[in-house]
């Protein structure tokens, strides 16, 4: 989908995305030539046909992980579905505060292992040495890691 | 005043979400993966109850002590059996490559949603349950093409798809992958499975699928009737193997060899 200033003729483009709760994806766009800026809002069934697509408005953040809707959307896997190999789980160097590992140990087990690796990829790309909750906060909205 | 709204396709500025590319960046993952399978192959049926899966394992087991290397990816999400009928119980490594196979017996590589899906329950998905129905399809057509895409298979003369009972799993194969693979049949001798199956293999024909051939299983009494043969003369197609209840190992070998 594309978003058209009408009163300017110009294609607005994405600023960015959000989750304003209540299963509601918000994904902003901004006429270039007047400033304008537009929310699209979907509803909570939209957002779940957007995540179904495998797919992310405003693009992807990081690389896809394996398997990566079936881990974050099944309401039912199994706590040990996933061996993870060390090397996929480090965190490279990157720090969890006391806060995010207790709220990381939150997360159930079968998808926990693909959970830590986006939100250390997040904080590698953007050169944050220390994952907190706030900045998983940011993640979970600018990824789409709805439900995650 | 009447506005003058240019098209979607004159809109040719940069679009961040790219969502037409991220979708194509899923199929060209898994064109990608599969690339090293020497053949994919749809094991399918119109009717439920045929015992696909149960021929699906032991093709597969035989085409692997025959020397090939063989794969299953259980296909029928709902109601998954293959992980139990290649004894591949247990948890699934994931590493940089990706989530790598269980082997089974005899070798068998096997990634099934019984390994994701806790024993007993239902495959649910997060998400509103009003109007599931709009968005469960695309989201079982989703985790397909993770387990194709995902999942290093790594080179494999031959993968078999069992899948689920009906169409919809195979019009999704044929969306997802780069042509639409060949399909073995399997049917019971009965008119009504042959009816059922007929449907299926028609619609296979018409997406462009060869029909690899037609597996008759639970062959003989008490069942009547000659569902195999009569559909395997009406689409041209060999009777791959007639499957009686108890089949002997000499029956799974004598069709993984005309399987070639």
């Amino acid at each position: 989908m594309k978003f058209l200033c009408v009163e300017c003729d110009k294609q607005m483009t994405f600023e960015e995305r959000a989750l304003p709760g209540d299963g509601t994806l918000a994904a902003t766009f901004k006429c270039p030539a007047c400033g304008r800026v537009v929310a699209m809002l979907t509803n909570p069934m939209e957002t779940q046909l957007v995540a179904s697509l495998g797919v992310q408005i405003g693009g992807r953040g990081v690389p896809a992980q394996p398997l990566e809707t079936v881990r974050g959307m099944v309401a039912t896997g199994r706590d040990d579905a996933f061996t993870e190999v060390p090397a996929v789980a480090t965190a490279g160097g990157v720090g969890w505060s006391a806060d995010a590992q207790e709220r990381l140990s939150r997360v159930p087990s079968f998808v926990r292992g693909m959970v830590k690796k986006i939100y250390a990829d997040y904080a590698k790309e953007r050169g944050i040495a220390e994952i907190t909750p706030a900045v998983m906060d940011t993640a979970r909205a600018e990824l789409g890691l709805e439900g995650m | 005043m009447a506005l003058n709204i240019r098209t979607y396709h004159d809109l040719t500025e940069p679009d961040r979400s790219g969502l037409l590319g991220q979708v194509l960046a899923q199929r060209a993952r898994v064109a990608e993966r599969l690339a090293v399978v020497g053949r994919v192959v749809a094991v399918m049926s119109g009717k439920g109850g045929v015992g696909k899966s149960f021929v699906t394992a032991h093709l597969a087991r035989a085409l692997s002590r025959r020397g090939g290397s063989a794969g299953v990816l259980d296909a029928d999400l709902n109601g998954p059996t293959i992980a139990r009928l290649l004894e591949a119980a247990g948890p699934l490594v994931v590493d940089a490559e990706g989530v790598h196979p269980r082997a089974g017996t005899d070798g068998v590589r096997c990634v099934s949603m019984a390994h994701l899906v806790q024993d007993g329950q239902p495959l649910a998905f997060k998400g509103p349950e009003a109007e599931s129905f709009i968005w469960r399809g695309t989201l079982e057509a989703s985790a397909l093409r993770e387990l194709l895409g995902d999942v290093v298979w790594g080179p494999l003369d031959t993968l078999l798809l069992d899948l689920p009972p009906g169409m919809q799993r195979f019009l999704e194969l044929c969306d997802l992958l780069p042509a639409p693979p060949p399909v073995l049949t399997v049917t019971i001798p009965t008119p009504e499975s042959g009816d059922a199956v007929r449907r299926a293999m028609r619609a296979a024909a018409d997406r462009g699928a060869p029909l690899l051939g037609v597996i008759e299983n639970m062959s003989g009494a008490p069942f009547t009737g000659t569902a195999g043969n009569d559909l395997a003369s009406e689409f041209g197609v060999p009777l791959l193997a007639a499957i009686p209840w108890h089949p002997a190992p000499e029956t799974w070998e004598r069709l993984a060899e005309r399987l070639g």
